[in-house]
């Protein structure tokens, strides 16, 4: 065996080539883990930059090494053909590993080893990581804001009526399923208003009048987005077909409609829902500031959710309109049993895309004065009691934001999975 | 003679500028079986969509069972569910079973009880032997089993006429026959039909009636025997000698 093949790495010097590979990789991580979390330089006899980029290079040449195609070792193969196809992909993979290994111990310190959870005041935060004694203590206000303590009863008994009513299309018999649309578009939000405005708002039943201001933190984002969502839905779809309608005069409002609420900002809607809005309205009526919020925000994203629709509508193939039409089916008909069921199974990806962003905005409630989770925050970071905590509270709400939002698109491909009825 | 079921009197159909049907005359008396042939782009296909008003005409009049159709007419839908039609990519509705393909429109259209409605799909099903896949998606059959249960769905109506698109075009060859077995015991049994395609084995064994269309006219009418022995017009003769 001569030097030169022995240098190029192939199959018949497999063994040794992976073994060296390995080794050098393994001092250059080592290097870099030793040196973030213990703070030594290993290499500090070499010179200035050349130590720092020791762990690179070394990384470089052992994964050079161990590029050796259908070498018959499958997971040898899998990083090779996933990670490890040319110098410049394998320079790529060592700065991401190296990036995060550094990153590591410091996100780690501050959030978990260095801080402090104890005590309930911001004295008990000695450490310096971060202050989670903060978000323990402001935990309530997070959640239900200003809403009385001895109250936080009614809101959750009211989420949970809410969310078991919503199950009930599960467990509806059989010959009742014809009216799940009926139940869902129109009775449950009903039933769920009722409810939330008896229990939350309260003023009968001996139930003590919260109003509206004091409500606030997640149990807020979750009433807007719940409402919302529930009616932004069916509004879209109904813009959506009168787009594509024949008679002009509905197709023409359904244009205007959509491209009005798409053009303008939502932030500005908000605020005229909440002071231009009043001025429009008969001196003694009244509709309540979350009526209102929910109301434009609702308008607002049916424009977004028409024009997902549409989309959908579009892409389904004429035939299908034809062989319905000589069915004998109407217009409606039509729509709700061949047209619609296919087109919105192909919108569900845009339709999730839609709501997470519904769900995401909530927090621009603040400017009307209604502070759910994200307003709560930022009101309790100015609490002269607690500054300078914003990045634990900022940090909560992503995490929060992140579960609800994740759930959602979970819930989005299950539904997806369980409507794949092609191919 | 008996009152004919259909009848167009100068029909003519603009699409934009371009005329696609120019003075159409064509009277069908019932459980006749007409097969219209011609090159493609003579308008044969916009002939038959024009029958259950899936394409308007502007001139002339098109009367079918009896109903004159036209902007004012009203109850379209009631004159479409007598008339049935199949088409040339089959047009199932991927997001129901065959079954409730077929189901669907007694159902909600002819305001049938649901068990008697499946009586009658498995019924029609069995007809063009596909009762067997009955629970199966329409993108799990073969492009033959669909056009069948296509047959079947437009059967489900009990329409009075039925309108063939091109059935077969879409098919590959040792599907069609299992397609064209299908429509010819449909057509032993009686019922009017209107069958588009360049299946001529088809129209020797069942038309009474052939008519040859070209340009957006018919160019020639005659019974079958009579067309396919001595064609009048030179255009039906080059026709027929590219196609046998």
């Amino acid at each position: 065996m001569n030097a030169l093949n022995f240098l190029k790495p192939n199959r018949d010097n497999l063994k040794n080539h992976v073994l060296i590979g390995s080794f050098l990789i393994l001092v250059g991580l080592l290097d870099v883990i030793i040196n973030s979390f213990l703070k030594i330089n290993i290499v500090s006899f070499l010179p200035g930059s050349l130590s720092s980029f020791f762990p690179l290079i070394l990384g470089l040449i052992g994964l050079t090494m161990i590029r050796i195609d259908y070498s018959g070792n499958k997971n040898l193969d899998l990083l090779n053909k996933n990670i490890n196809t040319n110098t410049f992909n394998a320079l790529l993979t060592l700065i991401i590993i190296f990036t995060l290994i550094k990153a590591l111990p410091p996100s780690l310190s501050w959030m978990i080893l260095d801080a402090n959870i104890s005590g309930d005041s911001k004295d008990a935060c000695t450490g310096t990581g971060a202050c989670w004694t903060y978000i323990k203590v402001w935990f309530r206000r997070f959640m239900y804001g200003m809403y009385p303590n001895e109250f936080h009863w009614r809101i959750n008994t009211a989420f949970i009526l809410v969310i078991a009513l919503g199950f009930v299309g599960y467990f509806m018999k059989e010959n009742l399923k014809k009216y799940l649309a009926l139940y869902y578009v129109i009775i449950y939000p009903i039933i769920a208003y009722l409810v939330i405005y008896y229990l939350i708002s309260g003023g009968s039943f001996g139930l003590q009048w919260v109003e509206t201001g004091a409500w606030g933190g997640l149990s807020l984002t979750f009433i807007v987005s719940f409402f919302c969502l529930i009616f932004c839905f069916p509004l879209g779809m109904i813009f959506a077909l009168g787009r594509r309608s024949n008679l002009p005069a509905i197709k023409y409002i359904s244009i205007c409609y959509i491209e009005f609420w798409r053009g303008v900002p939502l932030i500005t809607v908000l605020f005229m829902s909440s002071v231009m809005f009043p001025m429009f309205l008969p001196e003694d009526f009244f509709m309540d500031k979350l009526v209102r919020v929910i109301i434009a925000i609702t308008l607002f994203e049916a424009a977004y959710c028409a024009e997902v629709i549409r989309g959908g509508l579009q892409s389904l193939p004429r035939g299908q309109y034809d062989a319905a039409k000589s069915l004998g089916m109407g217009y409606w008909k039509m729509h709700i049993f061949v047209i619609l069921p296919q087109a919105l199974k192909l919108v569900i990806p845009g339709i999730a895309n839609t709501f997470l962003a519904l769900v995401k905005d909530t927090p621009l409630i603040f400017v009307v004065g209604l502070a759910e989770i994200a307003g709560m925050l930022a009101m309790a970071k100015t609490n002269p009691k607690w500054l300078g905590f914003a990045m634990e509270g900022y940090i909560f709400a992503a995490i929060i934001f992140w579960i609800i939002c994740y759930a959602m698109s979970k819930y989005s491909y299950n539904l997806e999975a369980k409507y794949k009825t092609e191919r | 003679m008996s009152d004919p079921i259909i009848k167009i009197e100068n029909m003519n159909k603009w699409f934009g500028d371009f005329q696609v049907l120019k003075d159409i005359n064509l009277e069908v008396e019932a459980n006749k079986k007409i097969v219209v042939c011609g090159p493609s782009g003579s308008g044969k296909s916009t002939l038959i969509r024009c029958i259950n008003r899936l394409e308007e005409h502007q001139k002339g009049s098109i009367v079918v069972d009896g109903n004159e159709l036209s902007e004012k007419t009203k109850d379209i839908e009631k004159i479409r569910a007598n008339v049935g039609m199949v088409f040339q990519q089959f047009n199932l509705f991927p997001h129901l079973s065959i079954l409730d393909n077929c189901t669907l429109a007694p159902i909600w259209v002819k305001k049938m009880p649901k068990k008697e409605a499946e009586e009658l799909a498995l019924n029609q099903l069995k007809k063009v032997q596909i009762d067997d896949q009955a629970n199966k998606y329409p993108g799990q059959l073969s492009g033959g089993q669909q056009q069948r249960c296509a047959i079947a769905r437009a059967l489900c109506m009990q329409p009075k006429i039925m309108l063939f698109d091109e059935p077969t075009s879409a098919l590959d060859p040792e599907m069609i026959k299992e397609v064209l077995d299908a429509m010819v015991s449909l057509a032993k049994g009686g019922m009017t039909m209107i069958v588009v395609t360049h299946e001529m084995g088809f129209a020797k064994e069942v038309a009474d009636e052939v008519i040859f269309m070209d340009e957006g006219m018919i160019i020639e009418k005659a019974n079958t025997k009579e067309f396919f022995a001595n064609p009048k017009s030179d255009r039906t003769k080059l026709f027929l000698s590219q196609i046998l």
